[in-house]
């Protein structure tokens, strides 16, 4: 497959004894959930994706994005974007500088700001550019989170329980943007969730690890 | 330039870049300017640091010379230093240039062949000092040799607050009666320190029926003997002693805050200034005066000393010669600066330079020249050392 | 490419810099104590060193001043340390005894001591402010209290430094103690605050806390500024016996001096061995005490005695500092009179240049120094994080080993060794002895904030695209601003503080605030050495207040920061 994200045979051991294996395609747009209990490994899997595993795992197997094997690419390297279910922001840098850490380098300062504004604006936080993320409420700060992820350009998008901090109103709006925002870049996008809501609002394939 | 006085050195024999014409005082300032000149001198009084700070500032503008103070707590640290620079090669450039210095630790250095000269008595202010009337080419009944050149007089007085005690001590008999009466007023700097040692040779002094026999050096046969009345002396004085002799100052200057507190009544000074000085500089009352014994009190002259392997032996000439200049000692004898005597004679100098030292207030607690009485001489070096190693045994460590 | 294969190497560089000067030094001194100095022409090997030390009359008090010391003030100051969090931690006192003692850790011990024997002597400001109104002394009584024989002057002085020094240790050990929920269950099923808090809490605390313990007891038992300024002299303790004896102008005294100094090693290494005896007993007489169920009817009593000495320690240390104000202000000030006849800024204009010219050689060594620490330490902890490098649970101990080894063991035979070589004496060399004795306390400092930060954070950056330079830069250390500068204010107050290394290592040539505090000791002019322990205190002072205030300032619209 020459887009998308591949995962060929990633079978994740602890101290010898076998964690996880996943054999799966994501085409773009499209959404694959791992579904599980806590602490099947689920967020190891995609440690494994960014680059990112403790020492103390092992992993065989490739990993795949858009034709190209980054299994062993330097974490900066790989263009897989992540979102965590706290937003982490950076708390020593503004809403605005935020984005700007994930906007790519080049272009003049003015139009960098210009595609700050535009990405606030996009998901209606226009002119939140110099706020402290401190202040914002949890559904601006998972806003200004996704658009920083986005603005970095990512080929791929893993999503670690990503709505589960947030309280139902707000979880199937915030869920539903950060669909669109994939689908609308035909982003692969892979989520390991336990919450059945959220996989079916996923509208993909659901594989289930342990229990 | 600086190629040249690479390919100088290379030139040169080392030896030679060493020596100095010390006859030709042209030569040694031209030589001396830009130099850094490391003194190493007690730097635990700090009238005598501001004194030498402002040696410093002077030969600065005078000569360009630097002048840095490394402050010892004792004088045999620098000892130490040169000896050690010595036996690791270190013999160009070590890191003393001067030392403030006297009695063993010069005897010592001399006769290590540790020190430069003769440089002395080829100074130009050589020429004003008082070669006659003090103790200027012995130390410690050591001849000098132009090894050292003076630049203070010191004498043992008694620094008494006249409020609790009015009346002067004429001997040591009257001064181990008077602590009798009075016990826990009186202290002496604790042994090896040069005044608390200094102490010791002034009681055995003062009680020995004849007292030349200390120009001899100390052997196995004599000590015991001679030192003998000094113990009994001793161990009738300790008992009634400040803190019954369980702990002691450990310098003079550590006495005037015990006397301005009123714990001592009675304690003992090498410089026959300091207590003016001292009442200058709101450390000891007003009430404060000094005394000499009937007999008078042992005397000496304080040096300074080049080592032999100072990278700048031109410019610790310049200084050891500016500190002998009128200017100089006029300073360091007024008792608001430092209060020591002056090792100049007073015939030798111009009518302007002796003005200097008729303008001087000596100050209420220092007693005049005439006052001051008979220098007694310094006993050899060989006893100072025993006496201390003596007392440490008997009354340093077994409290 | 340089970078990545500099980091791996950081740590190494680390354990060599700690450990170097500490090898090299115990060499140094071994040799001349079993007879062999090349530079006095002496060859070994030979018992003589050993022999002379034995001769010494002294030795048995020194030994014995040693020993008491150490044990008594690291006793002392973790028994009043160890009741007081029992007694009050969450409590408003104890919150109040915590602000007051955390900014007393960074007065230099000289200072301490100076203001401590300036209080607590028969003139001192207690006698002034109750005569002759309570005690009828229109004079100073004539009692040995400075100086006197048994040391416990000079052990009260470790003390008051020492408490502060071990409750922020113990504070920082409680939170990962899970305290408060242990407490609360012990006290639901009827036990005392104390008690309760000794039996649930103590174990793992104390745990956690050992290493430093050892510290203390390491450190007592050899200082050397303290005991000049507050021990006794008839004859002083060993340590200061062994430098007075290093300055000898007979350099074969160096080998007693070596001599000397291998016995203080042995003694501290007895002592350590007797203390973990101790906590072998006390652990089986606690468990004894546990299984007994007593519920601690005196613990009220406890606490309160425990809160009052806290107390007075710390009040102590601000009252030293106020009555060093004084002298550096006062005219004539005669006994009993609580305050002196006139103030005046003489004292300050006469010591004031000096003590500029000492601050700028310290804030230079100082400055030096705590960067230097910081940047390996930030080095090793980075290095630890990006390739898993990092020091094993035995390996920590490593990191105390400088702090373990006595002083008075290892510089001697540094100054020694440096001079065999002919090296050069100067503010170099000091730089590098109190590198061996600042990395530890900031890798220290630094190493729990630093660990603690949430990975998370960089993997989302290294999403974002940021490479593991830029993680570091943009994102860990301006996140960890506040840990980190106040690692650099820990830096810089221990090198503020060094005595013995500058002394030595120095070689008289560099002259620092606290060399030329120590150094007025002996002249005894209170007004110069108010000036001085201010100046020193000063020092060591403002970089705390500093690391409190910058970030503040920094992230002033930060408020994820604020208490980060």
């Amino acid at each position: 497959m020459d887009k998308g994200l591949v995962l060929k045979d990633v079978k994740i051991t602890k101290g010898g004894v076998p964690l996880l294996s996943v054999a799966q395609e994501i085409a773009p747009g499209e959404v694959l959930t791992i579904m599980g209990p806590s602490g099947v490994g689920k967020s190891t899997l995609l440690a494994f994706i960014t680059g990112t595993l403790a020492s103390d795992f092992a992993a065989t197997g490739e990993v795949w994005l858009d034709g190209q094997n980054i299994t062993h690419a330097a974490p900066h390297q790989r263009r897989v974007g992540i979102l965590f279910q706290d937003d982490l922001l950076f708390p020593h840098l503004s809403v605005g500088a935020n984005l700007a850490f994930g906007l790519q380098p080049g272009g003049c300062p003015a139009t960098r700001k210009a595609k700050i504004e535009e990405a606030l604006d996009e998901v209606g936080l226009s002119g939140f550019a110099d706020r402290d993320p401190a202040t914002l409420s949890g559904g601006q700060k998972a806003r200004v989170a996704l658009m920083r992820m986005l603005l970095s350009e990512p080929c791929a998008l893993l999503l670690d329980e990503p709505f589960s901090r947030l309280d139902a109103a707000l979880r199937a709006q915030v869920r539903e943007m950060v669909f669109d925002r994939a689908r609308a870049r035909a982003l692969p996008v892979l989520m390991v969730t336990h919450d059945a809501e959220d996989a079916e609002a996923a509208g993909g394939v659901i594989v289930t690890l342990g229990g | 330039m600086k190629h040249l006085a690479i390919l100088a050195a290379l030139l040169a024999p080392v030896p030679a870049l060493a020596d100095i014409d010390v006859s030709n005082w042209d030569a040694v300032t031209a030589e001396a300017e830009g130099q850094t000149v490391f003194w190493n001198a007690w730097g635990g009084s700090t009238t005598t640091n501001d004194f030498i700070a402002w040696v410093g500032e002077r030969v600065m503008e005078e000569y360009g010379v630097t002048l840095e103070h490394v402050k010892l707590t004792d004088t045999a640290d620098a000892v130490t230093r040169v000896l050690s620079e010595k036996q690791a090669g270190e013999d160009d450039d070590g890191a003393i240039d001067m030392i403030w210095i006297n009695g063993a630790n010069f005897a010592a250095m001399k006769e290590a062949d540790l020190l430069f000269g003769p440089y002395a008595e080829a100074l130009p202010n050589w020429a004003l000092v008082d070669v006659e009337g003090k103790t200027v080419q012995t130390d410690f009944t050591v001849p000098t040799e132009g090894f050292e050149s003076p630049w203070a007089m010191a004498q043992v007085v008694f620094v008494h607050d006249t409020d609790d005690m009015p009346e002067r001590l004429g001997s040591m008999q009257a001064l181990l009666e008077w602590t009798q009466a009075n016990p826990g007023r009186f202290s002496y700097p604790q042994p090896p320190d040069f005044l608390g040692t200094t102490f010791l040779k002034q009681v055995l002094v003062d009680i020995l029926p004849d007292p030349s026999v200390l120009a001899a050096p100390a052997t196995d046969e004599n000590y015991e003997d001679i030192t003998a009345p000094l113990w009994a002396y001793m161990d009738e004085l300790t008992p009634n002693l400040w803190r019954e002799g369980k702990a002691y100052p450990p310098t003079g200057t550590a006495m005037f805050p015990l006397i301005a507190d009123g714990e001592l009544d009675l304690s003992i000074s090498f410089s026959p200034g300091a207590a003016s000085t001292a009442i200058a500089n709101n450390e000891l009352p007003p009430s404060v005066r000094t005394f000499v014994l009937d007999k008078g009190t042992i005397g000496n002259a304080s040096f300074v000393a080049v080592p032999y392997n100072s990278g700048s032996k031109a410019g610790a000439m310049v200084v050891a010669n500016f500190l002998m200049s009128p200017e100089a000692q006029a300073r360091a004898q007024d008792p608001a600066i430092l209060g020591y005597g002056t090792v100049l004679n007073m015939d030798a100098l111009s009518e302007d330079d002796r003005a200097l030292f008729d303008a001087l207030e000596l100050g209420v607690a220092t007693l005049t020249p005439a006052e001051l009485g008979t220098v007694q001489d310094e006993p050899h070096p060989s006893w100072a050392t025993r006496i201390a190693d003596d007392w440490v045994t008997r009354y340093g460590v077994s409290q | 490419m340089n970078r990545r294969r500099f980091l791996p190497v950081l740590p190494i560089l680390t354990l060599l810099a700690m450990l170097g000067p500490v090898a090299a030094g115990l060499w140094g001194t071994v040799l001349p104590a079993f007879g062999h100095l090349p530079a006095a022409g002496l060859a070994g090997p030979s018992l003589d060193p050993f022999r002379d030390l034995l001769d010494w009359a002294g030795l048995p008090r020194a030994v014995m001043l040693s020993l008491s010391t150490g044990v008594l003030a690291t006793g002392i100051s973790l028994a009043i340390v160890v009741l007081v969090t029992a007694g009050w931690s969450g409590t408003r006192p104890f919150r109040a005894l915590e602000r007051l003692l955390s900014p007393l850790l960074s007065v230099p011990h000289a200072a301490a001591a100076f203001g401590l024997a300036f209080l607590i002597a028969p003139s001192g400001w207690l006698s002034r402010l109750v005569s002759p109104g309570l005690t009828g002394w229109e004079r100073p009584p004539d009692i040995l209290i400075v100086q006197d024989s048994w040391g416990l002057t000079m052990t009260a002085g470790l003390i008051i430094k020492e408490v502060p020094f071990l409750l922020l240790i113990t504070l920082a050990a409680l939170g990962q103690a899970d305290a408060q929920r242990s407490t609360t269950i012990a006290q639901a099923l009827g036990y005392g605050r104390v008690t309760g808090w000794l039996k649930t809490v103590f174990p793992r605390v104390y745990a956690q806390i050992r290493p430093p313990v050892y510290v203390v007891l390491a450190y007592s038992m050899s200082v050397v500024d303290v005991a000049v300024i507050l021990g006794p002299n008839t004859p002083p303790p060993l340590s200061v016996q062994i430098v007075k004896w290093m300055s000898d102008p007979d350099l074969a005294m160096r080998l007693e001096a070596a001599a000397g100094a291998l016995l203080q090693l042995g003694l501290v290494v007895g002592a350590l061995i007797f203390w973990r005896l101790g906590e072998v007993v006390v652990a089986s007489l606690g468990r004894r005490w546990i299984a007994k169920g007593s519920r601690g009817r005196l613990d009220p009593v406890v606490a309160q005695a425990a809160l009052v000495a806290g107390g007075i320690s710390a009040v102590t240390v601000l009252l030293g500092l106020v009555v060093l104000v004084i002298w550096s202000f006062a005219g004539f000030w005669g006994f009993p009179d609580a305050f002196p006849d006139g103030w005046t800024l003489r004292n300050w204009m006469r010591f004031g240049p000096g003590t500029l010219e000492a601050l700028g050689e310290t804030a230079l060594i100082a400055c030096t120094v705590a960067l230097v620490a910081l940047i390996l330490t930030i080095g090793c902890l980075e290095a630890e994080y990006r390739y898993g490098l990092s020091f094993s649970q035995r390996a920590v101990w490593l990191l105390y080993l400088p702090l373990l080894i006595p002083q008075t063991a290892f510089l001697p035979g540094l100054q020694t060794l440096m001079l065999n070589m002919g090296a050069d004496v100067g503010r170099l060399p000091v730089m590098l002895a109190h590198l061996v004795f600042v990395l530890p306390y900031v890798f220290l400092s630094l190493a729990d904030p630093f660990r603690a930060w949430d990975t998370r954070m960089g993997t989302i950056a290294a999403a974002l695209r940021a490479s593991p330079d830029g993680v570091l830069w943009r994102v860990r250390l301006p996140m960890l601003l506040r840990p980190i500068l106040t690692a650099l204010a820990v830096g810089l107050a221990v090198s503020v503080g060094q005595y013995l290394p500058t002394l030595l290592i120095g070689g008289g040539r560099v002259a620092t605030l606290t060399t030329e505090a120590v150094a007025l000791a002996s002249g005894g002019d209170r007004r110069a050495i108010g000036v001085y322990g201010l100046m020193q205190t000063g020092a060591a002072l403002v970089p705390f207040a500093l690391a409190l205030l910058l970030p503040a300032l920094i992230w002033r619209n930060r408020r994820g920061l604020r208490h980060g």
